[in-house]
């Protein structure tokens, strides 16, 4: 079975230098370590923003970085849904339009409406579809940033510490929102975090970080579910 | 109401009687001086209508081209990583610089059939460049693009590339991202740049008074006529004319920056 993605990335950025190598399958895999050890770069040098010294990238068997023979797709052409820790929404478009411009599946604007709508349904955001990004609480605009991660029908989602700038209620909620959507879509997903209770509850598999290194791997232990189907709209239930 | 009765009664008699004594002279001053000279308007209406529709004519194109390549030379600037852009942008600034008349006279430089650039462009063009409307819009939007340019740049730098890239990871082609994100996030300080430029190129005079020739009934725009008739009385009314057109190409452009895109 082809792996989710394959990173083997070194990049050096001043005194820091980032030289790591794991594999992700699917569910949800979770980039654990301090600050500063590296995890976000991770995520951006995967994701095509920016371009590592030496190494390759992978996803789902598609080569997407091979700095030997100079291949670097652009980020709008490797079909990944990132989540930004600050949701990065557009301040001018509504929550709806955000999300139906993530949409590559669907020609047409209500084409890609409907398909938008359902994603915020599904993340529980359909409910302030037609409100601006900027009258939404922080953890509206993360179900709102999730959905556009996801509408895009991508090959893996990156969440760059997705709940780091929510208080504790809302964190615990909306991470049990965000690993039950991502398991039943059945989108590999790799999400980076600095905190250990949250790596331990959303991972399936706990890759950690230290100072540009990776030092462990661990699998969480979880009670067998059945398999899900990929791109299933129906399940929202939290796992 | 609540906060002016609050706002009375923190203040002393002798204040408050200064104040309406204050308020009903500015008020009969402003009156009285708006109400003659809309008098004066419509009585020499007739003289003036030719030079403001004239200055119509020409500073709405030149505002419109100088929005468009200062925006787009604006982007390539804030976005570009070449060698020279500061360069550059000194260069395209030069128009804020440099005297109007030496403009005019480099503009004149470029233009004139009588010159090797210019009699290269009028036939190009098909017909002569200066010494008729063309000219003077040509003028009034050298005048108004580094106002443009400067904004767009400035604005475009201060979008976060944090919001770009997330759009990049939606897919979006590069252009739709300057199009539909990078654009519209800077466009407060694009507006700004616009209404500046727009005001500009209503008042531009001396590159217009050289390129143009201030010919009656042809290139005389109103800030030319002012001069013109400067000891007559219809100078009050092209003055209040252009006044108010400045302030209503500065509301107009500030409220399209904040409606709604």
């Amino acid at each position: 079975m082809t792996a989710a993605l394959e990173v083997t990335i070194a990049r050096e950025i001043g005194e820091f230098e980032l030289d790591v190598a794991f594999t992700v399958e699917s569910g949800m895999s979770v980039l654990f370590g301090p600050s500063g050890a590296g995890k976000s770069l991770t995520l951006s040098l995967i994701a095509g923003l920016i371009r590592p010294d030496t190494g390759t990238v992978v996803i789902n068997g598609r080569v997407v970085t091979d700095c030997d023979r100079r291949i670097h797709v652009s980020p709008q052409e490797r079909r990944i849904g990132m989540v930004f820790q600050d949701g990065l929404l557009l301040p001018h478009r509504s929550v709806l339009d955000n999300v139906a411009l993530a949409v590559r599946q669907a020609s047409g604007r209500r084409a890609r409406r409907v398909v938008a709508r359902s994603w915020l349904e599904r993340v529980g955001a359909e409910g302030f579809a037609d409100r601006r990004p900027g009258s939404l609480s922080g953890g509206q605009r993360q179900r709102v940033a999730l959905a556009r991660g996801l509408a895009g029908d991508p090959a893996l989602v990156l969440l760059d510490e997705p709940l780091s700038s929510l208080d504790s209620a809302v964190r615990g909620e909306l991470g049990s929102l965000i690993r039950g959507v991502i398991i039943s879509s059945g989108i590999p997903a790799v999400l980076v975090t600095h905190d250990a209770e949250e790596a331990e509850e959303l991972g399936d598999v706990v890759i950690a970080y230290n100072d540009g290194r990776v030092t462990g791997r661990r699998i969480v232990e979880r009670p067998v579910r059945p398999e899900p189907q990929r791109g299933a709209p129906e399940s929202t239930e939290p796992a | 109401m609540k906060r002016g009765a609050v706002f009375a009664r923190t203040l002393g008699s002798r204040h408050k009687t200064a104040i309406i004594v204050a308020t009903v002279v500015v008020g009969f001053g402003l009156g009285f001086g708006v109400a003659h000279l809309m008098a004066g308007s419509i009585a020499y209406w007739g003289v003036v209508s030719g030079p403001f529709f004239l200055t119509l004519r020409v500073a709405i194109p030149a505002t419109v081209i100088a929005g468009i390549t200062g925006v787009a030379s604006g982007y390539v600037l804030a976005k570009g990583r070449f060698p020279g852009r500061d360069v550059l942008e000194t260069l395209g600034s030069l128009p804020i610089i440099l005297p109007p008349t030496v403009v005019g006279y480099y503009l004149l430089e470029v233009l004139s059939p009588g010159t090797q650039v210019g009699g290269f462009l009028t036939r190009v063009v098909g017909h002569v460049l200066v010494y008729n409307v063309t000219g003077c819009i040509v003028a009034a939007t050298v005048a108004a693009y580094p106002f443009c340019m400067r904004a767009a740049r400035t604005a475009i730098e201060g979008v976060d590339p944090l919001v770009e890239q997330a759009a990049r990871t939606l897919g979006l082609p590069n252009w739709r991202v300057a199009l539909q994100v990078t654009l519209p996030l800077a466009r407060r300080g694009i507006a700004a740049g616009l209404t500046i430029g727009s005001a500009r190129a209503i008042g531009e005079y001396g590159a217009t008074l050289m390129v143009g020739g201030d010919i009656n009934g042809k290139t005389r725009t109103l800030s030319l006529a002012i001069l013109d008739s400067f000891t007559t009385p219809e100078r009050n009314t092209m003055l209040l004319i252009l006044v108010l057109m400045a302030v209503t190409a500065m509301t107009g452009v500030g409220l399209l920056s904040r409606s709604r895109t």
